[in-house]
């Protein structure tokens, strides 16, 4: 029994601390920091840092231009990164798309799609939820009709996560209406500036853009976009979901967002002291900080049990959910320290580059927008409850 | 990193489950509790001759040494079987005190008895002003000759109606509230002027009251400097704990067993209860506050065995809060999903859920590791 790092891996620790040190902009670390909406010219900068250093496709096998790291170093990266207030990853393309493409695709697609992950030509979208298919993606309505060397694409995406700024998408859609809801799927890379195609933002509860309806009309796709066999999408589905659910947790990012608090807690005033100082909010500090540490004591188990080649299964559903609500409990705290300079609504200073005084502090703007925001974490990447179905069924038995 | 057991601790998990399974019945056990001394002599025994008693006494006084994940491995088995035996009391807490304070002299008078499984220890930590902060002892010693004289009362002995010896923790200097002046004392409850009122306690065990009038202690009774046994006394209250985290999970993991055993099998409505999500999911909730109170359990073995400092206070606080909170909502959720059966005296799981409940009445429950916790934050 050892709960500790390995020298070599506090060496890598050190190198990532020290890459950030010099690389990561502090205008992007800033507006992370104090939860600002990155654009997409920060996201890209960033990348290509990342990219420059070989460090952008961790996740990638050594051949295709990954790291070749261990899980363990990987999960050090992205508590580094989190740490330093880098931006989170968009996963769309690099950890979403490209291992289906790894796994399933031809070479031919491999050799156009990944490179253009890597160097940042392309941007990605995920076409799965539409109106009538969520938390029962099976029920994927979207319709594409073979017709030649083309797939004819009729239907309805939504909840497209910066769709706004995607040139690819890549899609579940239905080609066998016939067959069982899983069997009819198949998995297509969408080309966003094709004909039919249109995009419509939704705002979200905080006022901002972040999400989008996608439309399809008479779209017309090659059928050599398609990965993996026709009507065998789901197996590609299933794949990249549970890509999709590792590193959820959000351990760093979840450390970064309650040393933050606490920096806030530092300079607001609750009855002549810091906030800091107040019995109550220490106690709800404590908290979240004690249940932090358990759910991050059980990342690390599961990351042991992997690196010494067991396969991640339902335990990961538990970090899903216990760190979801961990960030979710941090971002109410933010909110409630602030008081009544939580309430001013300032999607300007929110949204763009804003040099002016602030209203209140720097750090007052985010927190309730980011509140607001954050619900979307127990609700995306299979809802809590489907991850409570999941474990009910896979690992109780039930 | 590396979570898993070694072989021989592997094989100390084995020895222990397999002996457990065999003496520790249900009806067992329930004889076992009813009657003086309130655990079993036999087992007792059994665990003296396989050397268990001897796992967590250092080497040098017929121990073996054991780190915090030995204790663990014990813990854990002991907590499975709802064992009645005050192994943690005795052998981890006791041990351990006399181990951090003793002078040599007193280490091989006492130690490889205690190894053996001659000599049972109990500590008199607690008293009705206390509630879990030995800074608040009023228990006082003062200087009568060359000895010493003790006057007081200790709460909630735990194992102590049984006990040869009972480690007293009294004030040499000092008010209560302050931590320096706080002594630790080796008491034979059979010396004039010791009063011992023995009874069952609700968590399993029995326990005592101590009444102190007067009574007369020889010179090298006192462990440690006079005054100075505050540090030492809350170092082996978090290996303790670290060991009691062990104990509620190993009850704890046998609850949630319980409990999904019966959502399978019982029917209602024509069919198992646990094909209803209600009931999923809450069975799903009860196995996550396990993971979670396991990752803590094992946090809290391996940080025991460091030296004193805000980290490990930090570290093992949060333990106990995580492993108590997940205790008690194990213990009620594995009743409730249980429905009226989870309420009979009959059936073990009831009794796990007693155990769960009832012992963040000792070393402190979640609420007050919470407060605990919250007064060391800046820190961090």
């Amino acid at each position: 029994m050892n709960i500790h790092f390995s020298e070599q891996e506090l060496a890598f620790r050190d190198e990532v601390r020290a890459f950030l040190a010099d690389e990561l902009p502090a205008d992007i670390a800033a507006k992370v920091r104090l939860g600002k909406k990155l654009s997409k010219q920060d996201h890209q900068r960033w990348q290509a840092i990342l990219h420059r250093r070989g460090w952008y496709a961790a996740n990638w096998p050594l051949e295709y231009g990954g790291t070749g790291w261990s899980v363990v170093e990987k999960h050090l990266f992205e508590e580094e990164c989190a740490a330093a207030g880098a931006p989170r990853l968009i996963s769309f393309g690099v950890n979403m798309v490209a291992p289906v493409i790894i796994k399933f695709g031809t070479p031919e697609q491999k050799a156009h799609y990944l490179p253009r992950i890597l160097d940042g030509s392309d941007w990605w979208c995920q076409g799965y939820s539409e109106p009538g298919a969520g938390s029962d993606l099976a029920a994927v309505k979207t319709r594409a009709v073979r017709e030649g060397d083309h797939y004819i694409v009729n239907g309805q995406k939504t909840w497209t996560t910066l769709g706004q700024h995607a040139n690819w998408i890549f899609c579940l859609v239905r080609t066998d209406p016939e067959a069982k809801p899983q069997a009819g799927i198949s998995f297509l890379l969408i080309d966003m500036e094709s004909p039919g195609i249109s995009v419509r933002p939704i705002i979200t509860l905080d006022g901002a853009h972040e999400v989008n309806e996608v439309f399809f009309d008479n779209v017309r796709v090659p059928v050599a976009n398609r990965v993996g066999e026709e009507n065998d999408g789901w197996t590609c589905a299933k794949y990249l979901l549970t890509h999709e659910r590792t590193g959820q947790a959000g351990i760093g990012i979840s450390k970064a967002a309650l040393a933050h608090l606490k920096e806030i807690a530092r300079h607001e005033v609750i009855e002549g002291r810091p906030a800091l100082e107040d019995p109550l909010l220490r106690q709800r500090l404590a908290e979240v900080e004690m249940r932090l540490m358990a759910v991050e004591m059980s990342t690390l188990r599961i990351l042991a049990r992997a690196q010494a080649g067991g396969v991640p299964g339902a335990e990961s559903s538990i970090l899903k959910i216990t760190g979801s609500e961990i960030r979710q409990a941090i971002s109410d705290l933010a909110r409630r320290v602030l008081g009544p300079h939580a309430l001013p609504f300032l999607a300007e200073e929110l949204q763009l580059e804003h040099d002016g005084e602030p209203l209140h502090a720097d750090y007052s703007v985010a927190p309730a927008a980011q509140y607001l925001n954050l619900r979307k974490l127990s609700i995306y990447g299979g809802s809590n409850e489907i991850q409570k179905n999941i474990l009910a069924k896979a690992q109780l038995g039930l | 990193m590396d979570f898993s057991f070694s072989d021989e601790q592997q094989m100390l998990q084995d020895m222990l489950s397999r002996l457990v399974r065999e003496h520790y019945g249900f009806e067992q056990r329930d004889q076992v509790r009813r009657s003086a001394p309130g655990f079993s002599e036999a087992f007792q025994a059994q665990l003296a001759e396989l050397g268990v008693l001897a796992v967590p006494i250092d080497e040098a006084h017929g121990g073996m040494g054991g780190s915090g994940v030995e204790n663990l491995v014990v813990m854990q088995e002991l907590g499975r079987g709802l064992c009645l035996e005050p192994y943690l009391e005795s052998q981890i807490l006791g041990g351990g005190l006399v181990q951090a304070l003793g002078s040599e002299s007193q280490r091989e008078a006492l130690l490889p008895a205690l190894a053996a499984g001659e000599l049972l220890l109990a500590v008199a930590s607690e008293e009705p002003r206390t509630h879990y902060r030995p800074e608040w002892t009023e228990t006082r010693a003062e200087r009568a000759g060359d000895g010493w004289r003790l006057t007081g009362r200790k709460s909630v002995v735990i194992g102590g109606q049984a006990a040869h010896r009972i480690l007293v923790v009294a004030r040499t200097a000092g008010e209560p509230g302050e931590c320096d002046g706080l002594s630790l004392f080796l008491v034979d409850p059979a010396a004039e002027g010791v009063q011992r009122r023995a009874y069952p306690t609700m968590a399993g065990p029995w326990a005592c009251d101590l009444t102190l009038e007067g009574v007369m202690l020889a010179d090298d009774a006192l462990l440690g400097a006079a005054g100075g046994a505050f540090e030492a006394l809350g170092h082996q209250l978090g290996h303790a704990m670290a060991a009691q985290c062990a104990e509620a999970l190993g009850s704890m993991q046998q609850a949630c067993e319980l409990t999904l055993d019966y959502l399978k099998t019982r029917q209602q409505f024509g069919k198992p209860i646990g094909r209803f999500q209600v009931l999923q999911h809450r069975m799903v909730d009860m196995t996550t506050e396990l993971e979670l109170a396991t990752s803590m359990t094992i946090l809290a073995a391996c940080v025991a065995d460091e030296p004193a400092s805000q980290e490990r206070s930090r570290q093992l606080i949060a333990a106990q809060h995580v492993v108590k909170r997940a205790a008690q909502f194990i213990a009620e959720q594995a009743i409730q999903l249980h429905g009226g059966i989870g309420m009979t005296w009959e059936y073990s799981l009831a009794h796990h859920a007693r155990h769960l409940v009832m012992l963040g009445h000792r070393f402190g429950d979640d609420d007050r590791h919470l407060k605990a916790y919250a007064d060391l934050l800046e820190a961090s």
